[in-house]
């Protein structure tokens, strides 16, 4: 699978010169290839002690050499965090927040995005401005008055301050939209325009529809930063029956700690919708990330 | 029919008509700001002259808890810690990056496979990451330990040395430079192939071109890894607050730790959101230090210096 093809073989007779940079070349691609695998597999490492430990047995965790593939994989462990653990619970709770957080942020995003790329109005650039200067904002100068504010509203345990605040935007999703919808015809809205159609509705049927990637990398992003939330959790959620996985994982290894094999095998059911997404999706994430890093260009 | 009274009488009401849609679309934006940003804020500042455990009503102190925080040791301690992590922790980020990046910029066969094994740890939920360093760092039997003992070696006691913890957490910290490594390969993309080829032609070597034409086009993709990673180790918790709490010695206590153990454990919400503002401070000063000097080093293509043409 790893091995270098140098394409067709008679080429590399075509010319003296052009042997030498050729061999050259598969030379330096197979040296490559090898640190590029053993650099593979020193970033893989987290993950398959993951997996490798979820599969073993309590007493299995501590032999040493590292036994990588167990043995006799226990897959009863999957089964049994299911009974000592609300793990179905954490999931739903997980579920809610991410999909209503990951909606909020696609809609919102949406509509803002619209306005700021397409829409002239007075006071559209220091809005712009304003969006740009909370996105290198530290968050930590909010975390102790937004608790108090959650507290105000009766929020506290609950999910809602986990992704009410999702629908009102965030700068990051609402720039990828905009960047996306700046690159569209201008065209497109006058025709919907001179038949007399609103805003929102050639927002909806016209613009909308054709940010099909830039929806993808914001839903993509947005999904990964409620799943993955910790601090939130951990700050606004009290009751078990609230939690979500991450929250719950925490929890577990806090107070089972020593059931090293039961708290990877939390981890793996954790992380395996992550997994999945990121290899259907990956592209959205590389265009989502690309398009913030050459934004400064 | 009706067309043309209509355009004749329309622009400045189709015009208005836009202004409203255009505030009207960005109301949730801006609402946010001042739920979520603003309002928030000049809570925080009204929170710094105050003492308050959230139990009884706040109790005005002045500047009580600034002079509070100048004089706790654990201040300079956190500040130090988070200082010594983001200063050693980011460089050395960026260049696994910018290395990761080079390798995978060259035509290689399956580059996008490495591309996603590379980027695999940066998506794995944070608490299932720090629980799994626990391990992989554990005296006894982690994986580190087995290697150094494999090459007769001691084992090292990774994160309850108080002189190994942050180097510890730096290093883990290096399994997430997926991002990063994006950016920069991206970055790498748009170096023109021409210009290479040209320095090529010129007579210079591949470190040449390499350090005199792919180093000043990536500048700006450089600062802007630079600058947004600066922010986010600054105000690194996850790892610290899971894994060791702060300890050994408060060898771990980040800044935004301490400011989550003040509000969120000994309940001093008027000292936490003091301890929040300092922090806020030092990171924009530094931002805007970053940006100050950014302007000389980084390279823009659009800004052409006529005096040397």
């Amino acid at each position: 699978m790893m091995s270098v093809e140098t394409g067709p073989k008679n080429q590399n007779y075509v010319s003296g010169g052009n042997l030498t940079k050729r061999g050259r070349t598969l030379v330096q691609h197979s040296i490559l290839h090898v640190v590029l695998i053993l650099a593979g597999i020193t970033f893989l490492m987290p993950l398959l002690w993951i997996v490798s430990t979820s599969l073993k047995t309590a007493g299995q965790v501590f032999i040493i050499p590292v036994e990588w593939i167990p043995s006799n994989p226990q897959w009863a462990n999957f089964v049994e965090i299911f009974q000592i653990l609300p793990l179905a619970t954490f999931i739903r709770n997980t579920f809610i927040v991410t999909v209503l957080g990951t909606l909020g942020a696609v809609c919102s995003s949406l509509i803002v995005g619209y306005s700021l790329a397409r829409l002239r109005w007075p006071g559209r650039d220091y809005v712009f401005m304003l969006l740009i200067a909370t996105m290198m904002l530290p968050f930590v100068v909010t975390l102790i008055p937004t608790f108090i504010l959650f507290k105000f509203l009766g929020w506290l345990d609950t999910l809602l301050p986990l992704f009410v605040p999702s629908w009102f935007g965030q700068a990051f999703y609402i720039f990828l939209m905009r960047q996306f919808m700046i690159g569209l015809p201008f065209e497109l809205e006058e025709a919907a325009r001179i038949d007399g159609a609103s805003t929102w509705t050639i927002l909806i049927r016209v613009i909308a529809p054709l940010c099909g990637p830039a929806i993808a990398t914001v839903a993509i992003f947005a999904f990964l930063a409620h799943y993955n939330d910790f601090m939130g959790p951990l700050i606004y959620l009290s009751t078990n029956e609230r939690f979500t996985l991450p929250l719950g994982i925490y929890w577990y290894q806090g107070r089972y700690g020593t059931s090293w094999h039961l708290v990877m095998a939390v981890s793996t059911v954790a992380i395996l919708p992550m997994i999945t997404l990121f290899f259907l999706a990956q592209r959205y994430f590389t265009r989502g990330i690309t398009l913030t890093g050459l934004a400064g260009r | 029919m009706t067309a043309l009274p209509q355009k004749r009488r329309g622009p400045s009401g189709v015009k208005r008509a836009e202004w409203r849609d255009g505030w009207l679309f960005a109301m949730p934006f801006l609402i946010g700001v001042v739920v979520f940003w603003l309002g928030p804020m000049l809570y925080s500042l009204f929170l710094v002259t105050q003492d308050w455990d959230m139990l009884g009503p706040p109790r005005f102190v002045g500047l009580l808890n600034i002079t509070n925080a100048l004089n706790d040791p654990l201040v300079s301690k956190s500040l130090y810690n988070t200082a010594f992590y983001t200063f050693i922790g980011v460089p050395l980020q960026l260049l696994i990056a910018l290395l990761l990046a080079l390798a995978l910029n060259q035509k290689l066969r399956g580059r996008a496979f490495y591309r996603t094994i590379f980027y695999l740890p940066a998506i794995t939920p944070a608490v299932a990451f720090a629980v799994v360093w626990m391990q992989i760092f554990n005296a006894d039997f982690g994986v580190f330990n087995n290697i150094l003992r494999a090459l007769g070696l001691p084992g090292v006691n990774w994160l309850f040395n108080p002189d190994i913890a942050k180097p510890a957490f730096i290093l883990m910290s290096l399994w997430t430079v997926g991002p990063q490594m994006v950016i920069f390969l991206a970055g790498l993309q748009g170096v023109p192939v021409e210009l290479l080829e040209a320095a090529e032609i010129d007579g210079a070597n591949s470190w040449q071109r390499f350090w005199s034409v792919s180093i000043p086009l990536l500048s700006p993709v450089i600062f802007f890894n630079l600058v947004i990673g600066i922010i986010g180790s600054f105000q690194v918790f996850n790892n610290a607050f899971i894994m060791t709490n702060g300890g050994p010695q408060n060898a771990t206590l980040f800044v935004v730790l301490y400011v989550y153990l003040n509000g969120f454990r000994f309940f001093k919400m008027g000292y936490a959101a003091t301890l929040a503002w300092m922090l806020f401070w030092i990171i924009m000063i530094f931002t805007a230090f970053q940006f100050f000097a950014g302007n000389r080093w980084v390279y823009y293509e659009g800004k052409v210096d006529k005096g040397t043409e």
